[in-house]
C-alpha cells in the first residue's frame, strides 16, 4: 500500500484532490471533487485516506476496511452518504458526503455544560440516530462526542440531525467480524465503552446506548461518569461502579432525567433500555418516565456498597451470559458431561436422552457438551480433534434446531474438580451427567466423580442411570 | 469493491446433492435467475437420496455444458461399494450401487477429488488430505485446510462441502481462524486481500432441521459470496424414497433433515 500522502491539485482514480480538512492520527481527510469539470452528485464530498505508515498495527488497516466495508451497505439520513471506495490493495480511500454542521464534541468544546433542555433534545437525536443504525444490524461501537455530527435545522438547535461518523470498529450482524478475536481484547474509546466491550463482546446495540448514557452525563455535567481511565484497572471500574449522580454535580437535573441516564450507564446491558426507540420515547414523555429511588439519588454509593460489588465483580470477569450480547442474556446453559472411556453405549444413550429432555423444557438454552482429557493431552492437537469429533457424533441425534451447542475438551487430572470450575466459569444452569453405577459399592469408602461434582456444583446436577432396557442388556451380557 | 482481473464469473456452488433431483432442481433455478455463469458441484452427488441414475445423468449432462464436477466419499463408495456392510452408509452405499449402471457407475469414480482454479480451490472435504475426507467443522481443521490450499498460486478461496452446513472460516485479530454462520441471502464480501474457506451446505439432505436446499453463489466480479437456502418440495423426495423401498432410516432422515 501506497503511504504517500496526496496533495491539493492531484488526481485519484476521477476525483480531484482539494484542500485538507482535517490531518488527524487514523487518517487525512481531503475536500475533494469529481475531476474533469463532472458536476458533483448534489452534496459536496471528502475523500478519507488512511494514514499506514510501517509501524502502523494491524489494528488501523482492519479498523479502515471493516468501514470500507460497512459503509457501502448503510442507508438513511443519520450516516454520511457513501459514494466510492479504492481497491484495498492498491489505494485505500473512501469518498463520502461532506456533512454540514459540527461535532458534537465541537459543541462540548465551545460550552461544557448545556442547558436541561438541549442536553434532552440531543439526547433524542442521538437515540434516532443509534435506532436507524441497529435496524440496519449494526452496531457502532465506537460513539463519542468527536464521532456525532450535528446538524441543526434552521431555528436553532431545538431540533436537528444527528450523524454518525467512523465506522471503523462498528459490527454488523451479517458479515464476518474482521474485528474479532477469541482472547477478545477490548477495543473502542475507554471514557465511552460499554463493560461488557471492556470484557471484549462485540455486537450488542445496548453497548451504544451505554455511549449514549456517558454522552448525555458529560453535556450534563460537564464530567465523564468513570472518567478516562487509562489502565485495565480503571477501566473495569464501571463493571462494579456507580458514577456520581448528576443531580449531585447539577442540581437542577430533574429527576426523571436522571433515571434516563443512569439507566444507560447500568453494568449489564439488561438493565439498560432494550432499544434505543425506548430511550428516545422516554426523553420524548417525561411524564411517563417511572422515577425510581435512581432517579431521585443525590447522593453517591456508599464505599462500602461498591466494595461488595468490586468483590462479587471479581469473580465476574469473563462471563459472556451476565454481559451478554443479543439474546444470549438470560438463555439457560444445558453442559452435559461426555465420558470417553470406560463407557459403555447404553450410557451415551442415556445421557442423550435426559439431555434432550433437559433441552426440550429449556427453549433456547444451550448446549455445552464437555469432555475431559489428562492435562498432558489437552494440548495435542490429535487428541482435540478425534474428542470433539466424538462430542459431535454424540450430539448428532439430538434436535439442536432451538438450540446453539459447542463443544468442549478440557484438560485436568481431576475430572470433578474441572466439571465444575467449567461450570461456575460459564453460569451453568444443569449439569447432565452419567451415575457411573459401576462405582456404588466403593461410594461409601471413595467419593466417586458423579458425587463429588453433585456436592461442589454452583447448579442443579441431574445423574443419569442407563435406562431399564438397556441395563438389562447388559445383565444379559454379564450372565 | 474488490477487483478479480484473471476470472470472472458468478460460480454458482452445489454441494452434498445425495441422489435429490428436486432439490437441485430448485437450486439450479435459483442459481439461473441470480445469473449464474459458472456451475460448481462439490461431491456427494448421490448416496442417501432416492434417485442416483436420474441425478448422475444431470450431471453428466451439466458437466458437459461446462459445470465443474468433483467426487465425494458417497460417489467413492457407489461406485464400488465395500463387500463388508459396516455402517448404514456402507449399506446404502450397496442399494446406490444397485440403482447404477456400468457405466453410470465408472462416471463416478472416475470424478476428480479436487480443482484448482485460482483464485478458487475447490474439493469436497479438507483441502490438505481430499481422500481422508475430513470433516472441516472447527477452527482446527479449516486452518490446516486453507493453509495447504493457498500453497497454490493465486488461491484464495476454498470451497467445499461435506460437513452439510453453511459456514465461512475467516482471520480475525487473533491467531486462529473465526467461525460465521451466514444469513441466507446476505452478501458478505471477501476481498482477495484476504484468505475464505467455506463449506456451502447441503443441497439434498441438509443436516440442521431446515428441509430448504443450500447453495451459494460467489461473485468474483463484486468478490462476494451470498449463502442461500432454498425451500423446494421434500415431500415429493420422501414419496419417492418410499416407491423405491429405501429403508425406513434414509426416509427418516429425509423427513428430519438431520
Amino acid at each position: 500500500m501506497s503511504s504517500t500522502s496526496l496533495q491539493p491539485g492531484d488526481t485519484l482514480d476521477g476525483f480531484s484532490i482539494g484542500d485538507v480538512l482535517h490531518a488527524g492520527a487514523m487518517a487525512r481527510i481531503y475536500k475533494v471533487h469529481y475531476a474533469q469539470g463532472a458536476a458533483d452528485p448534489g452534496f459536496p464530498m471528502i475523500m478519507k485516506v488512511p494514514r499506514m505508515t510501517a509501524d502502523d498495527g494491524p489494528e488501523t488497516i482492519v479498523s479502515f476496511e471493516t468501514e470500507h466495508r460497512l459503509l457501502p451497505m448503510l442507508t438513511g439520513p443519520h450516516v454520511p452518504r457513501f459514494v466510492a471506495c479504492g481497491d484495498l490493495a492498491v489505494k485505500p480511500y473512501l469518498v463520502l458526503e461532506h456533512l454540514p454542521g459540527r461535532t458534537f464534541q465541537a459543541l462540548l468544546d465551545e460550552a461544557p455544560r448545556f442547558d436541561v433542555d438541549r442536553v434532552v433534545s440531543l439526547g433524542i437525536a442521538l437515540a434516532r440516530a443509534c435506532h436507524s443504525l441497529h435496524r440496519q444490524n449494526v452496531v457502532h461501537q465506537d460513539l463519542k462526542p468527536a464521532n456525532v455530527m450535528w446538524h441543526a435545522w434552521q431555528d436553532g438547535d431545538q431540533g436537528g440531525l444527528a450523524v454518525l461518523l467512523d465506522f471503523g470498529l462498528s459490527h454488523h450482524a451479517d458479515l464476518p467480524d474482521l474485528l474479532a478475536e477469541e482472547t477478545r481484547k477490548p477495543i473502542g474509546t475507554h471514557a465511552y465503552m460499554a463493560p461488557e466491550q471492556v470484557i471484549g463482546i462485540r455486537g450488542d446495540s445496548r453497548s451504544d446506548l451505554f455511549a449514549v448514557g456517558v454522552m448525555m452525563y458529560e453535556m450534563l455535567t460537564g464530567e465523564l461518569p468513570f472518567g478516562d481511565p487509562k489502565t485495565p484497572g480503571g477501566l473495569r471500574q464501571r463493571l462494579w461502579m456507580d458514577p456520581q449522580p448528576p443531580r449531585r454535580l447539577r442540581p437542577e437535573t430533574p429527576a426523571w432525567l436522571q433515571e434516563v441516564v443512569l439507566r444507560l450507564l447500568e453494568p449489564q446491558a439488561e438493565h439498560r433500555y432494550p432499544s434505543a426507540k425506548h430511550l428516545a420515547f422516554d426523553l420524548e414523555h417525561p411524564n411517563q418516565v417511572h422515577v425510581t429511588a435512581r432517579g431521585e439519588r443525590l447522593q453517591g454509593t456508599p464505599w462500602h456498597q461498591h466494595m461488595r460489588r468490586w468483590l462479587r465483580s471479581a469473580g465476574l470477569q469473563y462471563r459472556p451470559s451476565t454481559m451478554p450480547s443479543r439474546q444470549l442474556d438470560e438463555v439457560p446453559i444445558v453442559m452435559v458431561a461426555v465420558p470417553h472411556v470406560d463407557v459403555t453405549d447404553g450410557t451415551l444413550y442415556s445421557l442423550r436422552q435426559a439431555t434432550a429432555r433437559s433441552l426440550g423444557v429449556r427453549p433456547g438454552a444451550r448446549l455445552a457438551c464437555v469432555t475431559v482429557v489428562a492435562s498432558a493431552e489437552a494440548d495435542d492437537s490429535d487428541t482435540q480433534r478425534s474428542m470433539l469429533e466424538m462430542l459431535r457424533r454424540w450430539s448428532e441425534p439430538l434436535d439442536l434446531s432451538q438450540h446453539q451447542a459447542s463443544f468442549h475438551v478440557l484438560g485436568s487430572g481431576d475430572v470433578a474438580t474441572s466439571i465444575v470450575q467449567y461450570a461456575k466459569r460459564n453460569t451453568v444452569s444443569i449439569i447432565v451427567m452419567g451415575a457411573a453405577t459401576h462405582g456404588l459399592k466403593l461410594q461409601p469408602i471413595v467419593p466417586t466423580i458423579p458425587i463429588k461434582v453433585a456436592m461442589q456444583a454452583p447448579c442443579t446436577v441431574m445423574l443419569v442411570k442407563e435406562d431399564l432396557p438397556v441395563m438389562s442388556l447388559a445383565d444379559t451380557e454379564e450372565a | 469493491m474488490g477487483q478479480c482481473n484473471n476470472l470472472r464469473m458468478r460460480l454458482a456452488l452445489l454441494s452434498d446433492i445425495h441422489a435429490n433431483p428436486v432439490a437441485m432442481q430448485a437450486c439450479l433455478q435459483r442459481a439461473q435467475d441470480l445469473g449464474a455463469t459458472q456451475l460448481a458441484l462439490l461431491g456427494d452427488l448421490v448416496g442417501y437420496g432416492p434417485d442416483p441414475a436420474t441425478i448422475v445423468d444431470q450431471v453428466r449432462e451439466l458437466e458437459r455444458a461446462g459445470a465443474w464436477v468433483l467426487r465425494g466419499n458417497h460417489d467413492t463408495l457407489a461406485a464400488a461399494p465395500p463387500a463388508e456392510k459396516r455402517t448404514v452408509a456402507d449399506a446404502g452405499a450397496q442399494w446406490t450401487h444397485d440403482q447404477l449402471d456400468v457405466e453410470q457407475r465408472a462416471y463416478l469414480g472416475a470424478l476428480p477429488m479436487q480443482l484448482v482454479q485460482p483464485p478458487f480451490f475447490l474439493v469436497h472435504a479438507s483441502a490438505d488430505a481430499p481422500a481422508a475426507w475430513r470433516y472441516v467443522n472447527n477452527p482446527i481443521v479449516a486452518r490446516e485446510s486453507l493453509a495447504h490450499a493457498v500453497c497454490h498460486e493465486g488461491v484464495r478461496y476454498v470451497l467445499g462441502g461435506h460437513v452439510h452446513l453453511q459456514a465461512l472460516y475467516y482471520q480475525g485479530r487473533g491467531s486462529t481462524l473465526m467461525l460465521f454462520e451466514p444469513t441466507s441471502g446476505k452478501a458478505i464480501p471477501l476481498p482477495l486481500h484476504r484468505q475464505w474457506l467455506a463449506t456451502v451446505g447441503s443441497v439434498g439432505q441438509p443436516r440442521d432441521g431446515n428441509h430448504a436446499a443450500a447453495f451459494a453463489l460467489l461473485d468474483t466480479d463484486a468478490a462476494e459470496i451470498t449463502f442461500f437456502r432454498v425451500p423446494y418440495d421434500v415431500g415429493a423426495t420422501i414419496a419417492l424414497a418410499r416407491r423405491k423401498g429405501m429403508s425406513p432410516e434414509a426416509i427418516r432422515r429425509l423427513e428430519r433433515a438431520r
